[in-house]
This record gives structure tokens, sequence and C-alpha cells, in this order.
């Protein structure tokens, strides 16, 4: 199966005042052609950072180390910054942030925030209208039609208004729209919905599934959220502390989950749970990891030899890929 | 909006109030005496007296303010005691001097003040930004009078640049006064010379009175656009791929320029001032010019119609500021 986005063995550090910050460690992620993949984890475990990374847009204090991000066989990581702008960010990878409410630039109108990204992307076709005029009619109307298509009503009258005159649910459907506004081939959705409300939040993920299958476009779905995921996601992988822990079907990893991570943070969850259960100890300080593993210090399966390995797949049980001792086919090795 | 307008002005009007009863009492407490100006060097006790009575300035403060009062609700100002004509017709042919050197002032200042304010912030903490604002720094801090005689010598005198003084060389016939400003009435009346030949005067000046306005909107742009440089809707609208030249003098900057605004209207007020200064070394013949001779001969009605009218113009340029205010901001535009 072919990936439209494979992350290999990324890591990156963070300048900070205090020292290095080690925000990623050895990550990896294949998000297959047509798939809906999520990316799970808590607050601070490099899920943006990841994000940030693959649309080119990180911190200038950001320092990639290593690794390779893949996106349709093209490392990104080897393109220059007018390469991604040309031809890669908001054109073949379309972005949905995560709070509609801050991403909307208050004054400018819809249609002067949306048609000059599109006008940007798309320089004259050698068959279509050639004139400035005639091209932006040709994508005035390209965006009604996804306006219309993503349900905002009175399409042709948004382009016209400003942000602060919708509400968020709206305003969400805005950023899709503007994410499939010039026919990318994968949608980073950026917790999207976590600033909405729970009814607002069933609306957009149910949108944002059929306009999938529709636009025949992939998806890496980031969110902090076991619930969206089962409902939305195909494929999950599953972050702590800058490393990726899990990653496989979502029904495999949901069911049967392998790395004792994902299990303590499946147990947390409040529909599983009988009793609230919290996971012992805190999320360590990326200035400082421990070394190897980065979730041994909380781990009930922890043992010496987790402090040494470093982070790296392995096939478990059920097929999903999971980093941890406890799934490597040597187990003569934690001696 | 014309609702917003009138609300504006008439909120002004007190604070005119305020300005016409401060300017006219600390005028009188100043120990000049304007009847024994007016009556001139020579004159005898008894003279200044006579002149005292005659221009009511023997009646207790509070009834001639009650006066003055009725004379500027029927827009009279008096007669200047030093040209000898009503000061309504004198500001009126000296008005249009004073503001077309201040609003190029200004024009100069907004032009290359939030430019410059942008590039520093593009280039936070590196050296465009540390020359920057060195540069702003020397722009507030040094003295407009010196700086103009700096000029004077070097463009005027040694290399013969520009003009020394005035705001049109003897030699050319002025062209007929429509607006008052020379050169808009140098463009009516197709006059390229004249036209040519008042901006010639006009560059060393207004460059003068520009100095310290273009140090203040380039600080309060860098500091708007480094603010919006941090909003969520920069990363996103880099996210869509935007190059980000495109981006700051496009999307950034139109956020981050509220402030500096804000500024553009307080300096109006500060540039008039400072008018007083440039256009008496300039020998320029505005308003600045006839307050300073008004000062220094106690000319108490000059002084008062002159205060007053800055004040009104500081009053409508700042209305005029948060109309553009709501220009660019829509958010704004609905509490109007």
């Amino acid at each position: 199966m072919s990936l439209v986005l494979d992350v290999r063995n990324l890591r990156l550090a963070v300048k900070t005042d205090e020292g290095r910050a080690q925000i990623l460690d050895r990550v990896e992620l294949a998000l297959p052609r047509g798939r809906i993949l999520g990316l799970v984890g808590e607050s601070g475990c490099g899920k943006s950072t990841l994000v940030r990374a693959v649309l080119g847009i990180l911190p200038k204090n950001a320092v990639i180390e290593s690794g390779e991000i893949l996106f349709e066989g093209e490392d990104l990581l080897r393109l220059s910054e007018r390469e991604l702008a040309r031809r890669v960010r908001g054109s073949r990878i379309g972005f949905i942030p995560q709070d509609p409410y801050l991403a909307l630039n208050p004054v400018f109108k819809i249609g002067a925030q949306l048609l000059p990204v599109m006008r940007w992307h798309a320089p004259a076709p050698a068959d279509g209208p050639r004139s400035g005029a005639a091209l932006l009619r040709a994508h005035r109307s390209r965006l009604v039609e996804i306006l219309r298509r993503v349900q905002i009503p009175e399409p042709e009258a948004v382009l016209e208004r400003y942000p602060h005159q919708f509400s968020g649910g709206q305003r969400q459907r805005l950023m899709i729209a503007g994410a499939l506004a010039c026919s990318p081939r994968l949608i980073i959705a950026d917790e999207p919905t976590t600033a909405l409300d729970v009814t607002t939040q069933l609306q957009i993920l149910k949108l944002l599934k059929s306009l999938a299958t529709e636009f025949d476009v992939s998806m890496l779905f980031v969110t902090h959220d076991f619930g969206v995921v089962a409902q939305l996601c195909d494929e999950i992988t599953v972050m702590y502390a800058g490393q990726t822990v899990e990653s496989g079907p979502t029904a495999t990893v949901l069911g049967s989950p392998q790395h004792p991570y994902t299990e303590a943070l499946l147990a947390c969850h409040p529909d599983r749970a009988r009793e609230l259960a919290g996971i012992p100890g805190a999320v360590p300080s990326p200035l400082d990891p421990p070394p190897g593993c980065r979730f041994w210090p909380r781990c009930p399966h922890a043992i010496e030899y987790c402090r040494r390995r470093p982070a790296r797949f392995s096939e478990g049980r059920r097929g999903q890929l999971v980093n941890c001792r406890l799934a490597d086919p040597l187990p003569d090795a934690a001696a | 909006m014309l609702r917003f307008i009138l609300r504006r002005a008439l909120l002004a009007i007190p604070s005119l109030f305020g300005l016409l009863v401060l300017t006219f009492f600390l005028i009188r407490v100043v120990p000049a005496d304007p009847a024994a100006a007016l009556a001139g060097e020579n004159a005898t006790p008894a003279q200044v007296a006579e002149i005292r009575r005659q221009y009511g300035l023997d009646r207790p403060l509070h009834e001639q303010f009650v006066v003055y009062l009725g004379q500027v609700a029927r827009f009279e100002f008096g007669e200047s005691a030093y040209s000898r004509r009503p000061v309504a017709l004198d500001i009126k042919q000296r008005l249009p001097a004073t503001l077309e050197l201040t609003v190029s002032a200004l024009l100069l200042a907004t032009l290359l003040g939030i430019p410059l304010g942008t590039i520093a912030a593009v280039y936070h903490n590196r050296w465009p930004d540390t020359l920057l604002r060195v540069l702003s720094v020397a722009g507030v801090a040094i003295a407009a009078f010196w700086f103009a005689i700096e000029l004077q010598l070097l463009f005027a005198m040694d290399l013969g640049w520009f003009p020394l003084r005035g705001r049109m060389s003897s030699g050319l016939a002025a062209p007929p006064a429509v607006t008052g400003f020379l050169l808009l009435d140098s463009l009516i009346a197709g006059r390229l010379d004249a036209f040519r030949d008042a901006l010639h005067h006009l560059v060393l000046p207004a460059v003068t009175l520009s100095l310290g306005g273009i140090a203040t909107i380039a600080r309060f742009t860098r500091a708007g656009v480094l603010e919006t440089l941090q909003k969520d809707f920069v990363l996103y609208e880099r996210a869509q791929g935007f190059p980000s030249r495109a981006l700051i003098w496009r999307f950034v900057l139109k956020n981050s320029v509220v402030a500096a605004i804000t500024q553009i209207g307080l300096l109006f007020g500060a540039l008039i001032a400072g008018a007083v200064v440039v256009e008496t070394i300039f020998d320029w013949p505005g308003i600045g010019f006839y307050t300073v001779q008004a000062i220094l001969t106690a000319d108490y009605k000059v002084m008062l119609a002159v205060t007053l009218l800055i004040g009104v113009i500081y009053a409508a340029v700042n209305i005029l500021v948060d109309l553009v205010h709501g220009l660019i901001d829509p958010r704004l535009r609905e509490q109007l």
C-alpha cells in the first residue's frame, strides 16, 4: 500500500534559554493513501510540533537533527522554503487549525483571505481562462461550490463577510473549505474540534469523514481524544513525550493495546474506566528526558534494560507496531 | 458614521472650553503687560492707562473672560496689536503655510516610519532592527533647532542643493491662491516651475519636522508587527503557503498599524507645536512664526486665537483617526 505521508526516525530539538529540549525522538508515522490517521497523545507530547515540522513552519529555534518526512515519496526536509511555499503548503497539503476563532485574520473578508490562496497556488491553466478576471471568477465559483459542500449557508454572501460575523462551528467549516480549496492530497487537522462544543464537534467530524471520501484526500487528524479517533480514524498512532509508542489499525490498537502507555491512557478514559484512574508520576521534561524509553519511570513493567533501549518499532501480537521491549522479537536482549 | 462624528464633535466642546479657560488665565498671569506693549516704548503711564481702559483691560479678569467668550462665540478674535489687522484674517493667510508644512512632515513620517518599523520587526534582534532602534532614539532625542541648522549648513550653505529659507524664491510670482497650499495652487494653475520651486523650499523644513514623527511611528509599527507575528492567523496563513514577504505586507501590516495610527493623531499636535521652531528657523510664513512674534509682543489676542485653532485642529484630527481605525478594523466599525 502506498504511503501519502511517511515520517521516518525524526529527531527534533528546540534551543531554549535553559538548554536544548529534545521535543521529538525517533518519531515514526505512516499514513496510507486514502486513510484517516489519528495522532493521539497528551498535551505537550509533540503532536503539534510534528505537524509544524511536516508543514515546514517550525519556530526559528527548532532544529531537525535527523530523519525524513516523505510526502508522496519526496523528502520535504530537502526542499527549500520557496519550494515548500510554492508547491506543498496550502496546495498539496491542506491545513485545518486548532482554533477557528484565532486562525482567521480579523481585518480581512473571508473572500479576501481564501481567494488569494487559490490564486497563489493555481497559476493560469493551459486550457482554462488566462485573464486575471476570468481566473478570479473561476476560483470564486470553485470556492462557492466548496463552501456549499461544507454546508455554509449563502456561500456567495459569505465571501463578503468578516470572520467575527460567524459562529465557531461555521468558522471551522470555513477552515475546512480553505483546506480543500486547492485540491490537496493530504489534509492535516490539528485538533480541529477541541475549541468547539460537543454537538458541533460531532457535526464537524461527520463532515470531515464524508469529505475525505468525496474529495479522495488522506487525512492526518491530531487529537487527544480517543473517542474522536474511534469515530473517525482508520489508523492510529499514539505519542508519549516526543516518542511514538504504538501504531496500527484503530480497532486493533483500541481493542488490545500492547504498549503499557496506551493501555494506561485508555484506562484513564472516562467512558472505559469504572473508576477514574490516573497514571502515576508525571510526563518528563523534554529538557532532561530519561534515557531509553521515555515511559519507563512510570511504567509498571519497567526493567533495567528499558533505560538503555533505544526507541524502535517492532511488530506486536496483533500486527500493530509497538515501541516497547515487551514486543521485541528478541526477548533475550532484555537480559 | 455621521452620528459618530457629531457625538465626538460635541464631546470635544468641553475640552476646547477648558483649553480656552486655561490659556486665557495663563496669559494674564504672565508678567507682561499687553497695554504697555500696545502703547509702545516711549508711552507715558497716562497713555498706558488710557489704552488699558480703551481695551477693557482694567476690568476684573472674570468680566473680561465673559466678554471674550461672547466674541469667540461670534467668531470675533479681535485685532492683532502687532500687525494691526484682524487676527482671523492673519490666521487665514498664514494657516495654509503651516498646514502644508505639517501635513508634508506627517506624510513623510508615515511613509518612512511604517516601512522602517515593519522591516525592524521582520529582522527582530538582527542588525537592521538594532540600527533602527538606535536611530529612533536619536530621532526623538535630537533637538529640532539644532538639526535644522545642521541641515541648513550642509544642504543649503555648503552644497547649495536646497534654498536656505522661505516658501518660494523671491523672483517667482506666486500662483493665484485657491487652497493656500502652494503645491496644490501651482498644480491648479499649471505652473510646474512654481511647483518645483515650492517643493524645493519645502524639503528641509519638512524633513526637520518629520524627524521625531518617523521615529515614533516606526517604533509603534515595529511593536505592532511583532505582536501580530505571534498571532495564530499568521501561522495559519504560513500554512497556506503564502511567501513570507506577501504575508507581511499584505496580511500582517494591516493588523499592526492601529497603534501607530493613534500616534499619528497625537503627533499632529506635536508637529504644529514643532512648527513654531521650524518656521522661525526657516523663515516660513506660517502661524508658528506668527505666534512667536505675538508672544514676543504680548499680543494676547493672537495667542488665544492660535491656541484655540490648534485645539480645534487637534480634536478634528483625532476624530479622523478614529474613523481610520474603523476603516481598518471591521469590529471597530460596528461601534461607530
